[in-house]
């Protein structure tokens, strides 16, 4: 059940991404290009999404104790503007600008291709595993180094 | 580097019926399994190591929902809409890896700071949001204007 529903909820989300033409790279980088072939589809598709969010999210915890297929809510407790959030999402947005794709189109896009995108969805696994598993592993390595001086 | 410029027309009605499917796949999310619906976070989720082995299945549901929504559209008689990749398979794993990084330091994409994180007003996700642009927007005026001439 949970599972049927998980796909479903994917499947309406990539269903948005293909309506809204957000899975063609170029259109991403039209919304980027203000200084030239500007498109600002972009924002009404993120406008429209943070709306029925904004009231989706509301409804839903003024009315439900807990979700219906889980324990919790789950929402992000943290609340400082960390270094790491803000270098974090400029270098996001570098590569957002570089290719004209973020996470969900491009894995929106993985059994249709074109070979791009998986080229760049095994870079962002990559990437993705160094920053979880490679980093904290290096600054453990320090942190042990510095005890032991 | 990609100098060639499809342009793309500016497409409000399909861009707000897309962010509202988006909205719902979102608020559904946390009202069935809550959950934010942040794709980066649901992707490295799925990485191994597994810490939490009921904490998997959904999240390769999820993706798998994602990735089957192109046969959806084309199954109920729709056409894909046109995709232009610009750039050589390394430019887009220069993209994928930069996004990779950039998302897990950032700890969210486009979805999750853009559409859950504005939507619950969280001051980390509109800062991750304004950072998602300065360097999404330079990066094309900079690939676009100044390199490509």
């Amino acid at each position: 059940m949970r599972l049927l529903l998980s796909w479903i909820l994917g499947l309406v989300f990539g269903l948005g991404l293909i309506v809204s033409g957000m899975v063609n790279p170029e259109k991403v980088r039209n919304f980027l290009d203000i200084a030239g072939a500007w498109d600002p589809s972009l924002l009404l598709v993120l406008g429209a999404a943070v709306v029925v969010t904004f009231i989706g999210y509301r409804l839903t915890t003024a009315l439900l104790e807990r979700p219906l297929l889980g324990d919790a809510f789950h929402f992000p407790t943290k609340r400082e503007i960390t270094p790491r959030l803000v270098v974090g999402a400029l270098i996001f947005g570098i590569g957002w600008g570089v290719g004209g794709l973020c996470p969900a189109p491009a894995e929106t896009s993985l059994l249709v291709g074109p070979a791009e995108i998986w080229a760049f969805l095994v870079a962002m696994l990559v990437g993705m595993w160094l920053v979880e598993h490679a980093l904290p592993r290096l600054t453990r390595w320090e942190h042990h180094h510095e005890l032991h001086h | 580097m990609p100098v060639i410029v499809h342009p793309t027309a500016f497409t409000p009605g399909s861009a707000i019926l897309g962010g509202v499917l988006m909205g719902l796949a979102v608020t559904f999310t946390m009202l069935f399994l809550g959950r934010i619906a942040g794709i980066s976070g649901i992707t490295a989720g799925a990485l191994p190591p597994w810490r939490k082995p009921d904490d998997i299945a959904w999240r390769y549901a999820f993706i798998l929902g994602l990735a089957t929504a192109p046969f959806l559209v084309l199954w109920a008689g729709g056409g894909l809409p046109e995709r232009h990749f610009e750039g050589s398979f390394g430019w887009f794993a220069l993209a994928g890896l930069l996004i990779g990084i950039g998302s897990r330091l950032g700890n969210g994409c486009t979805s999750g700071h853009g559409i859950a994180g504005l939507a619950r007003l969280s001051p980390r996700s509109f800062v991750a949001v304004a950072m998602f642009l300065v360097g999404g927007m330079g990066t094309v005026f900079l690939v676009r204007h100044v390199w490509g001439g």
